[in-house]
């Protein structure tokens, strides 16, 4: 028997620290290679959107499912996108509930590793979602008409906006019992959110209050931006309101969320 | 002998249940303690604060000399628990779930693998060592998270009711294999609803219930500690029991149980001495006899004397 002939370290090393991440990253990417229906609601929910918004309302929201098109996609991977930061609180509470989370708990590996593993994994997801819907819209119309540069920082943008957004979830992930709860108040958040902006409809056709708020809105304002960097118009504007909505979010959700981490993980 | 694992008057409590009420637990470096309850005893509940899963309210808990609040990672790099519910990644095959751990434990590609290789084979899980978990029988589930418990080679290893579920063949292989372990210098705590696995496994009885330690010791203490011996009588003829009952009431001066369905009469003896005076008045009676037996009381007896429950109610 080859017992552990060194003595064993009190703390764990940044850079294993980091593997263990990566190695609970990779673990979350095979998940999703064996239930690729995990991705549905990122892939194929926001295609059938596309599709039913851009040919049965693009004429009457639009004028035109060309135009319409145009403005939609690039709103639409907003919204994408946030659907798809709520996986890493969904599969934390999983885990919890499953028990395997009790198993990374008795190891001697990094305590932040299990989320820093759900949300390595996750940037995965957001680039699969990112690029299924675009790939869609390409199909069925739609055009860049920036340059190569513009659409990198978009996508830079999106990951990083559902690396802002992720911390919500995982907040409630932490908080509420099953992984269907976090799913459903997840929903009830992103759906008023994404519905209360000008992904869908111009912000002039509607009620003055929620005209006020979908102004300001963060996805309103993050849709602009990808507007402007996927098929042109201004950037600078609406990109620094979304990133200062990002911050906000952060320095909110991202202490709670840890808070509430720690909590379930000493 | 050093101790492995050293716990002084733990306190745990759940809202207004008191889990734990001040247990105290040792076990020698590599020896068995078996810990035996009944539901809701707080056996679950010890473990997971003695692999640092939970905190106590009070007390104090040292394993392998590290303290399992003040130090826990050093704790964990010791241990290896299976807990009473399954914690294994559903979604993953076997072999992926035993090289995660693996990976997660700072071996290389080709150890994890080779380890898990090696663990499944010795938890006959190799033609399933492909499949997702979720196609595993309960059994197999079972098997899968002992061996992710062993993937560290811990020192010292908890077994929350390891045995529970799975069929007389796999339990005998844990049996095994925990005895094998031990032969390689581990320390072992097992919890268990089976009274005969700790006696056949545990080198050391804890017996708790309402959170409190209500006996401990081994096996044959905790019988004799019950008191008396039994007397056992299976006459070869059922026409025969009224017999040997007046017999044994003779001179064990108690009235003896009598089973009429397996044709058994029982009665507690204080001195020895009394089996030969009751195969002499047999003889004499011309009664032949197909079982005489004088017994310790099982660790069935004692659990019920002690917790006030027969096992089969805890059993459940
Ligand atoms: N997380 C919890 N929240 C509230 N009560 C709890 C919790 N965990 C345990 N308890 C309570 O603490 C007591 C001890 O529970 P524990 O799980 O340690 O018992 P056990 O001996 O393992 O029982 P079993 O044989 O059923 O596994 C029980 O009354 C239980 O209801
Ligand atoms: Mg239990």
């Amino acid at each position: 028997m080859t017992t552990i002939a060194v003595p064993p370290t009190r703390f764990v090393s940044p850079a294993k620290a980091l593997r263990h991440g990566f190695s609970l990253a990779w673990r979350g990417l095979v998940k999703i290679r064996k239930n690729p229906e995990q991705l549905v609601d990122v892939t194929i929910q926001p295609i059938i959107l596309l599709v039913v918004f851009v040919y049965l309302f693009g004429g009457a929201i639009a004028g035109g499912t060309g135009e319409y098109l145009q403005t939609l996609t690039p709103g639409l991977l907003v919204q994408n996108t946030l659907m798809a930061s709520l996986s890493a609180g969904v599969a934390l509470n999983t885990d919890v509930n499953k028990g395997v989370f009790d198993r990374f708990r008795a190891m001697p590996i990094a305590r932040s590793a299990p989320l820093v593993g759900a949300v390595l994994a996750d940037v995965v997801r957001y680039l699969v979602a990112i690029g299924v819907l675009l790939g869609m819209a390409m199909i069925m119309g739609f055009r860049v008409h920036t340059d190569p540069l513009s659409v990198l920082v978009a996508i830079a943008t999106l990951v990083l906006a559902g690396l802002c957004f992720c911390w919500i979830a995982v907040f409630i992930g932490m908080l509420v019992p099953t992984p269907a709860a976090v799913q459903n108040i997840m929903m009830a958040i992103v759906f008023p959110l994404t519905f209360g902006s000008n992904v869908f409809v111009p912000s002039a056709t509607m009620p003055s209050f929620l005209r006020a708020w979908s102004d300001i809105s963060p996805v309103s304002r993050l849709a602009d931006a990808m507007r402007g960097l996927l098929t042109g118009g201004p950037v600078a504007g609406p990109l620094l309101g979304g990133l200062a909505w990002l911050a906000a979010v952060v320095l909110v959700f991202f202490p709670l969320a840890m808070r509430a981490y720690r909590r379930r993980v000493s | 002998m050093s101790l492995a694992i050293e716990a002084e008057g733990l306190v745990k409590r759940f809202g207004e249940t008191a889990a734990l009420n001040g247990v105290d637990l040792a076990a020698p470096a590599g020896k068995v303690v078996g810990v035996l309850g009944p539901n809701g005893a707080g056996k679950t509940t010890t473990v997971r604060i003695l692999a640092t899963l939970l905190r106590p309210d009070a007390g104090r808990a040292m394993v392998g000399g590290y303290d399992v609040t003040g130090d826990p990672h050093r704790v964990r790099s010791l241990i290896g628990l299976t807990g009473q519910y399954a914690s294994v990644d559903e979604d993953l095959s076997g072999t992926e779930n035993l090289m995660l751990l693996g990976r997660l434990l700072d071996l290389s590609r080709a150890g994890a693998k080779a380890r898990a290789v090696r663990l499944l084979e010795q938890f006959e899980l190799t033609e399933a060592a492909g499949r997702a978990v979720k196609t595993y029988s309960g059994g197999m589930r079972r098997r899968l998270d002992l061996a992710a418990s062993l993937v560290s080679r811990p020192q010292v290893l908890f077994l929350d009711e390891p045995t529970t579920g799975l069929d007389p063949h796999a339990r005998n292989e844990v049996w095994q294999m925990v005895r094998r372990l031990v032969a390689d210098g581990v320390t072992v705590l097992l919890t268990t609803q089976y009274l005969d696995e700790a006696d056949n496994l545990a080198d050391s009885i804890v017996v708790i219930d309402h959170g409190r330690v209500v006996a401990e010791g081994r096996a044959d203490e905790l019988k004799r500690r019950i008191g008396g011996q039994t007397i056992q009588v299976r006459p070869n003829s059922a026409a025969d029991m009224d017999a040997v009952a007046r017999i044994v009431a003779d001179l064990t001066g108690m009235i003896p149980a009598r089973d009429d369905d397996v044709g058994l009469i029982t009665a507690p003896v204080s001195d020895p001495v009394l089996l030969s005076a009751v195969v002499r008045r047999m003889d004499t009676a011309g009664i032949v006899v197909d079982e005489l037996a004088l017994r310790l009381p099982s660790l069935d007896d004692v659990f019920l004397a002690l917790t006030g429950k027969p096992v089969a109610e805890v059993a459940e």
